[in-house]
Order: C-alpha cells, then structure tokens, then sequence
C-alpha cells in the first residue's frame, strides 16, 4: 500500500503494522466487516416484513391461514439454534434446484436421489457451473440473507403478535363506533400504537441478530470470522513477507471489541427510539414524560 | 431390530469413545442416526448441567454485587456482564480456545483447557453467569419493599436477612425467566464443536454427528428433524425439572397469587 513497503523485513515495528495491516487480504478483512452490517441491514427490514406477515397470518379469522401463521412461530422457536442454520441453507439450496430440475428437465428420468447423492441436470444447478466466481458468492450470500430473515422473522412474528394484543381493545373498538372498517382500523390505529409495545422485543430481536452475524461462518460465507482464523494463523517467511506468530487470539479480541462497541451503540440508538415512540402513549413511561413535561 | 441393538451397543457411548471406533460410512440406517445423535446429546447434557450449576452461584454473587452501593463491587460486576452479554457467545468460544492455546505454551497447567471437556465448560460457565445475573439483578430490584421491612422490624440484619428473605424472593421472582436462561443455555452447547474446540476422535455433540450424517448423505432432511426431537424432549424435560423448583418455591403462597410460568423461547446468545 504504502511506497516504503518494498521489503518488510528491514522495517521498524511501527511501519512494519502499517504495512502488515495494508495488505490485500487485510483489505479483504475489512469488507467482511462490512459484510456484516450489509447482512443486518438487509435481514431487519426483511425478517420484520416476514415478522408482519407471520403475525397478520397468525391473527387471521380464517383458520388455515391463522395455523399456517402459528405453526410458523412456533416450530422455529421451539428448536434449537444453529441447527436451523444448517439445516435451512441446504434444504433451500436443495429446494430450488430440484424445482429448476422438474421445470427444465422434464424428460430426466433417474431419482434425484441416489444413495447418498443429490443429482440434478446440469441446466437446474444454481448457480451453473460455468457461472463466475461473484456468482457464486453472490448466491451464498443472498441464501444466508433468506436464512437469517426466515429464522428471525418468525421470531419477530412473534413479538409483533403480541404488540397487535397489547393495543388497548378500547381504542379498537373506537375506531369501530366512528364506523371505520376493519381495515381502516388496522391501519390507522392498530399499526401505529402497536409500535410502543413491539419496540422492546424487537430491540432485543436487534442484539439477538448481531450477536447471530459471526454463524455466518457455519454457512459457508468468508466472514470476519473467517478472515481472522485465515490471517492470525502462524506464517511462515517462506510464503508471505509478514511472518509472524499464532496471532488468532489477537484478531478475535479485535472481533470481541467490534460486536462491544456495535452493542452499545445499538443501545444507546434504541433507548433513544423507545423515548421517541413513548411520547404521548397511554403508558407508564408516556405519563412519566407527560408529568415531566416534555410534551 | 436386533440388528439395531447391535448398532446401540456400538455406538450408543461412542461421543464418549466407548464402543466402535469408526464412524459409520455408507448406508446409513436411521437406527445409526438416532443412536450417533443421542449419543452426542451426552455431551450437551454434560456441558448444559455444570455450566448450569456452577453458574447459579456465579450469578448470585454478580447479582448481589451489581446491586451494592460500593462502586468497587458494582463496577466490576456491571462489566463483567455487559462483557458476556454484550458479545456473541461464537467469538467468546473462539478468543477463549485462541486463549487457552497462547497460555499453554506458557503453562502446562492450561493443557486440558484447549479441550473443550474444560475450555468450552469455562466459556459456558461464564457467559451463563452473565446472563443469569442480569435476571437475578432484575428480581433483586423487584423484591418488595414491605419484604425487606419486616425483616428489618423482625431485627434480621446481614446474613440471616439475606439467607431467609432476600434470597428466596429473588429466586421466586427470578425463576421463570431463569427457566429461559437454562434452555438457552442447552441451546447454546450446540456450538462448542463448531467453534475452533476440536471434537477429538470424532467424539462430538449432538449437532456435531447431525452435520456429519448431512455432509455425508447431503440430505439435511433426516438429521436434523432427529436433533430437533432430541432437543425438544430435552426442553421438556427441563420444563418439568424447574416447574418443580417454581412450585416448591412458591409454596407458601395462596394459590392465584402464585407465579405462572411463562416460557419465551429465545435463539442466539
């Protein structure tokens, strides 16, 4: 990167980091960090969408429906963790090209299934083989973002659920004698005061998911974690100019500090919101700010 | 059917390396899977149970020092659990393992810490101390004034408040959102393996044996379903455990003022 890192060995140990810390794969390094806030950044808004749907299917007056919604929350809270992960991210990929495999191979006529192999003509792999490396990533990445919002979005569904029933039934029934339709209701009383009683599960839906971005890892994806493995393994001088020693312990305190800081933040924003939300609810806190003046 | 007691006799004990020493490569019944899996859960029970138990006490002691006027008690205390709560418990096991390693070349005596019998047990430990402590600081400030009064007027003081009143209230306050706590912990010993702790001989969790019957039949739709049902028996099975404690917790209060247990289920810690 810089003019006098010719050859690193002669350097002293401060120009010695800012070469070592320069260097491509530490650039790569750095993207996965914003991998990772890409991956939030999408995922929220997406698993909150899934969260609204799952919740308005689950409060639904007609009854396939309103099961299709629960079953939804319920079976990806009830069992455990990463198994969903790695169960997800196959099974979708396994899903979509088998329905690529009947739509453009009709006339296959082998079991997809073959012992231990999963076999589907070459026009149905997702992505082709012939496709570029970017593609493939691409694909990873954009299943890891499916995964990630199917998990949290029945999770979310949850929480939004619950939000939907702590309105007051009062104001609904308001809305009802100034002869507004169910519609008109939902829309413009339940969905702007459910926000209140959502906004604390949802935060802490927020840190569960930060704290969820390093399983990225168990799906394949060049993360950070992953780049902080591949970097802080002892290098020898034979293949690189920067030798050093098992530094792994260094990159993960670096990582552990990064989610710290990220927390925190994400902390102080949140609180910042909820006192937003709360003004002029018919809450505990939206009395205590009345009473406090801040109306 | 004899064929899959046989298979049990083999592996039923193999996460613990009892039993055959290679794991089953081709053809692999459903018989084999279930035994693998559950033989892994051994691993799961081990890690959930002592982290659980050990952590109990941990997090009392957290508690009561978050909730102490010294700021030399409290301090500590509220970093110690912002630390554990704050980060992803995947990158605490990987920095305690990278940990473990650099140490041992100082100290023989951190060998048996790169293992995660001991190195992932410590991690669990700790970070289920955090998060129960923050649930006992919640109860702590619950704790009705009027509770605290009588004993006062009752002259106990130090100790013996402690012990009688104090302690027993937090614990019944405290305890259906520690009954969450405990499955998430279960939860959470799924990711020892998956995170830099080598699963040595192939002896691994349940999760470990579940992605090795997918990675090898490329067939996600067997294994995890039988990790699921494993999982959730285990849940219930927690469920009644501290639906026991919670009763005889609540005891000696009138029947409708007893505290229902409301079980929320949580994901990643």
């Amino acid at each position: 990167m810089f003019s006098f890192c010719a050859d690193p060995a002669t350097l002293d140990r401060l120009p010695w980091f800012a070469c070592y810390l320069t260097t491509g794969v530490h650039m790569s390094f750095y993207v996965a960090f914003a991998k990772v806030v890409v991956l939030l950044l999408i995922t929220a808004p997406v698993a909150l969408a899934f969260g609204f749907l799952g919740a308005m299917a689950a409060r639904a007056h007609f009854l396939p429906v309103s099961l299709l919604g629960k079953t939804y929350i319920t079976i990806v809270r009830g069992v455990p963790d990463i198994a969903f992960f790695l169960f997800f991210v196959i099974a979708l990929d396994q899903g979509v090209e088998w329905l690529r495999h009947k739509v453009l191979c009709s006339d296959w006529d082998q079991p997809v299934r073959q012992g231990s192999d999963f076999v589907v003509c070459a026009q149905a792999k997702l992505p082709l083989n012939s496709a570029a490396q970017w593609v493939h990533e691409t694909y990873g990445f954009a299943l890891a973002i499916i995964t990630f919002s199917i998990v949290f979005g029945a999770f979310a569904a949850n929480v939004i659920f619950g939000a939907m029933r702590a309105v007051p039934h009062t104001q609904l029934e308001t809305g009802a004698a100034y002869g507004m339709s169910r519609h008109q209701i939902f829309r413009r009383i339940l969905i702007p005061q459910m926000w209140v009683y959502a906004l604390p599960g949802l935060s802490n839906l927020w840190m569960v998911l930060i704290k969820a971005t390093p399983l990225l890892f168990l799906l394949g994806i060049e993360d950070i974690v992953y780049w902080a493995r591949e970097l802080g393994g002892t290098k020898s001088g034979r293949f690189t100019s920067y030798p050093h020693g098992d530094w792994r312990m260094w990159y993960f305190l670096v990582l552990l500090v990064f989610y710290l800081c990220f927390t925190r933040v994400s902390e102080i924003l949140l609180e910042r919101i909820m006192q937003r939300l709360t003004r002029g609810q018919a809450t505990a806190g939206g009395e205590a700010q009345r009473k406090a003046g801040l109306l | 059917m004899t064929s899959c007691l046989h298979t049990i006799q083999d592996y039923g004990l193999r996460s613990l390396g009892i039993g055959e020493r290679l794991l089953p490569r081709e053809g692999f019944t459903l018989c084999e899977q279930v035994t693998l899996i559950g033989s892994g859960m051994i691993w799961n029970i081990y890690f959930g149970v002592l982290a659980l138990l050990a952590g109990f006490f941990l997090a009392t002691a957290l508690a009561l020092g978050k909730n102490a006027h010294s700021r030399w008690l409290r301090k500590p205390a509220e970093w110690f659990i912002f630390l554990f709560r704050g980060s992803p418990l995947f990158i605490q096991f990987f920095f305690a393992y990278f940990l473990f390693l650099s140490l041992k070349s100082v100290h023989p005596f951190f060998a048996p810490f790169t293992a995660a019998w001991a190195g992932a047990l410590v991690v669990l430990f700790l970070n289920t101390a955090a998060y129960s402590a923050e649930i006992f600081y919640g109860a702590l400030q619950s704790i009705p004034k009027g509770d605290i009064q009588a004993a006062d007027a009752l002259g106990m003081s130090g100790w013996s408040r402690f012990r009688r009143i104090t302690w027993p209230t937090m614990l019944r306050l405290a305890w259906p959102a520690y009954t969450n706590e405990a499955i998430f912990l279960f939860h959470a010993t799924t990711l020892v393996f998956f995170s830099g702790f080598p699963a040595w001989q192939q002896r691994g969790d349940a999760l470990y044996y579940a992605s090795y019957f997918a990675d090898k039949t490329f067939n996600p739709f067997i294994p995890y379903p039988i990790l699921a049902g494993f999982f959730i028996l285990c849940t219930l099975g927690i469920i009644a455990l501290f639906g026991l404690i919670n009763r005889r917790l609540n005891r000696h209060l009138p029947q409708e003022a007893r505290q229902k247990m409301r079980l929320r289920f949580n994901l990643i810690r």
